[in-house]
């Protein structure tokens, strides 16, 4: 009897109401959130929200009517840029090989079960975590200031926060590799780089070189914006076309053209690979 | 027979295959070897070392981690200044000066060793116990330099017509017609808390303490703790106030951003997937629309958008908005075409309408990816909003490069980039705990 008494609904519509209240309540402080958050954003801006969204196409506009006015010099600029355009991506290739590189060496000693010194590895943890969290800008311009301008402070920069972001997924990727093959390797008496070699890389390869291209994408992005401060590459030329203004629109549409074209590309085709490294082949 | 030839032809196809792996790699590391070497020439690696500034970097090396005091007498009025980092905002009252500076007819200054400069009305004498007495004088058109007799022209001097320079542990000097200067360096960042016209500057901790819990106060119109939140707060050295705004500007850039971009791109997302797009032709053109927001990228959203609502964080979030919002309609339609049919067909079973289904059916299965996503994006954006920040103008990163940008003011860098680095693994930290909590539940 004492059984029937205890009604089952009766707890879970208790429990469906907490949820629902939770879930209310963090909406309202998201809700509150977002827009207070909006406000001050708003108010500490040089241009208001309301006036600047009404004048938003008032750029676009001027650099394409001059770009069409003028589109026979186009094919000649897209022509004069695309030294920059291949300097911006040697950077990122550059960048992405030497940072997977070095991330190779930071996950495999920071991963549980595979580390060489298995009490260093909160080090080599840290030590990622502080490379992945220093903004590119930052030794960028620090490095700018030591080595004078050009790619190579960008290049260096860029390796570094790569380093710390690949270093991570590397990490985890390990983590989950089947340690058979390397205690096999063990038990006959191959060394810590034989056994990461022959019985850790070919379980993580593909997912690694997935990872890799993915920040590959990322880092000509990021390339692009370290030329627009001061190292080489087409974000200079943007920054000089740009502060020239009026007359040298159609070298900034050149330009996007360029850069639209270019990550757009090297997106679909790091996508279309990705998906053959870690699917088999099957692309979405 | 067919048994053999087929034994015949696997084997040859096996060789064939372990042949192509053998050159294969051989060729990958050939390659990157043979595109290292083209890089090497094209970014002119070999000429670094005549644009390096080696000066650059003992001048930023000394800034991180010290801070000079100028001590100054202008020459042709006779004025006597001491300042730190010679700058206004940092100079001692007039009258007053740190102990290791007499003030008085013939000031002096106290050298680390016994070494002592003392100005005299036209020059200076520097006492180095090791060497002897030196003395620098301004006679007429030229400065000239007075050696101990018999002694040799030490590397550490150095001395034109003009301009006599000296350096030893932990101090400079240097005299011209206009100006006699001597420069101490001192570890740490000075003025960290309290600027000098603060009446809470020397003093040593345990002072502090007394004074901010029992100590009588200094000021009768506040409480020592809130004048000392108040000096603090504005001083006009490090400017925690405004660091303290921008670092707020920073994280705000990327909330909005990334939560604006969420939302917007959730409900579109349904229209790009293909279990629920309503009509191919929209379907596709939703991809292609958040392809090109992709592909379009934060660089020019930000040139785009500056130009319409002008420099400060607004333009920073909307900038990290348009470019996730490409990301997210993307992952987001992944996400709705992996998910599983059956839940849906088990709430419209119950004669829920397309909006029921979505909320019961759909959203549970869907939410861990998106919440993961989202806050994934944050702690990047929030690095992102630095570098965004710098070309929009706000933020740190506004400040940062300018800090960098005068060439001087090391120290405040180097307090930025803590603080930044701080931020974010603060927020890496917070969206691992969140997503952790989130998705195991």
């Amino acid at each position: 009897m004492a059984v029937a008494d205890h009604i089952p609904t009766a707890d879970y519509l208790a429990l469906v109401r907490r949820k629902r209240l939770y879930g209310g309540v963090i909406l309202v402080i998201f809700v509150a959130l977002m827009a207070s958050g909006f406000q001050v954003a708003d108010a500490r801006n040089a241009g208001g929200f309301w006036n600047g969204i009404a004048h938003i196409f008032d750029f676009p506009k001027e650099i394409l009517s001059e770009a069409a006015r003028d589109w026979r010099n186009l094919p000649g600029f897209l022509w004069q840029f695309l030294p920059s355009l291949i300097e911006t991506l040697n950077i990122a290739a550059v960048s992405t090989l030497f940072g997977s590189g070095l991330a190779v060496v930071f996950a495999l000693l920071s991963t549980r079960g595979l580390a060489l010194w298995p009490r260093a590895t909160p080090v080599f943890r840290r030590a990622m975590d502080i490379m992945r969290a220093m903004p590119e800008i930052v030794i960028a311009l620090v490095l700018i200031f030591l080595l004078g301008g050009g790619p190579v402070p960008a290049m260096i920069a860029i390796a570094f926060h790569t380093t710390g972001a690949l270093g991570k997924l590397f990490s985890e990727v390990a983590e989950n590799a089947d340690l058979k093959p390397v205690e096999g390797l063990q038990s006959v008496g191959g060394n810590w780089l034989q056994r990461m070699w022959f019985g850790v890389i070919p379980q993580v390869a593909p997912n690694w070189s997935s990872y890799a291209l993915l920040r590959f994408e990322i880092n000509i992005r990021a390339s692009a914006i370290l030329g627009f401060v001061g190292s080489g590459g087409i974000g200079y030329d943007l920054k000089t076309a740009l502060q020239w203004g009026q007359g040298k629109y159609d070298e900034v549409v050149a330009i996007f053209l360029l850069l639209i074209v270019t990550i757009s590309v090297v997106d679909h085709f790091s996508d279309r690979a990705r998906a053959r490294l870690v699917k088999g082949g099957k692309i979405a | 027979m067919s048994m053999t030839a087929t034994t015949a032809d696997l084997r040859a196809t096996v060789t064939r295959s372990f042949a192509r792996r053998k050159a294969m790699a051989l060729a990958v590391p050939v390659a990157i070897l043979a595109y290292l070497a083209y890089v090497f020439v094209a970014f002119d690696i070999a000429g670094i070392a005549s644009r390096m500034r080696p000066d650059n970097a003992a001048v930023l090396l000394s800034d991180f981690w010290s801070y000079k005091t100028h001590v100054t007498r202008d020459n042709r009025t006779g004025a006597m200044s001491v300042a730190i980092e010679g700058e206004r905002k940092g100079t001692w009252p007039t009258g007053t000066a740190p102990d290791w500076v007499t003030l008085g007819e013939t000031p002096r200054v106290a050298l680390p060793g016994s070494d002592t400069i003392t100005f005299v009305p036209d020059g200076a004498v520097i006492e180095r116990a090791d060497f002897g007495r030196i003395e620098v004088h301004s006679t007429g058109r030229a400065i000239t330099l007075t050696l101990p007799e018999g002694a040799a022209m030490p590397e550490w001097i150095s001395a034109s017509n003009t301009r006599v320079n000296l350096s030893g542990e932990g101090w400079r000097f240097s005299m011209t017609k206009a100006r006699t200067e001597v420069f101490r360096y001192f570890p740490g960042w000075e003025l960290f808390f309290f600027t000098l016209d603060s009446p809470f500057h020397g003093k040593s901790l345990g002072e502090i303490v007394a004074l901010a819990l029992w100590d009588p106060r200094l000021d009768p119109a506040h409480s020592n703790i809130a004048a000392m939140a108040r000096d603090f707060w504005s001083n006009a050295m490090w400017r925690h106030g405004e660091v303290v705004w921008a670092l707020g500007e920073t994280a705000l850039m990327a909330f909005l951003g990334t939560m604006g971009a969420g939302l917007i791109a959730f409900p579109l997302a349904f229209f790009a997937a293909s279990n629920f797009a309503p009509a191919r032709v929209l379907r596709l053109g939703l991809r292609r629309l958040f392809d090109f927001m992709r592909g379009v990228d934060g660089l020019i959203w930000t040139v785009i958008l500056s130009r319409a609502f002008g420099p400060g964080p607004l333009t920073g979030s909307l900038a990290i908005l348009l470019t996730d919002t490409g990301s997210f309609g993307k992952t987001f339609s992944e996400a709705l075409e992996n998910i599983d049919a059956k839940q849906v067909e088990g709430i419209q079973s119950t004669g829920a309408n397309g909006l029921q289904r979505a909320r019961f059916g759909v959203i549970p299965q869907v939410a861990p990816v998106i919440l993961s996503q989202l806050l994934y994006y944050l702690e990047s954006n929030t690095r992102s909003a630095t570098v965004i920040g710098a070309l929009v103008g706000g933020g740190i990163g506004l400040l940062l490069t300018q800090a960098i940008i005068t060439q001087k003011d090391w120290e405040e860098v180097s307090y930025y980039i803590i603080l930044i680095i701080a931020m974010v693994m603060l927020m890496d930290s917070l969206s691992g705990w969140l997503r952790r909590k989130i998705i195991k539940g």
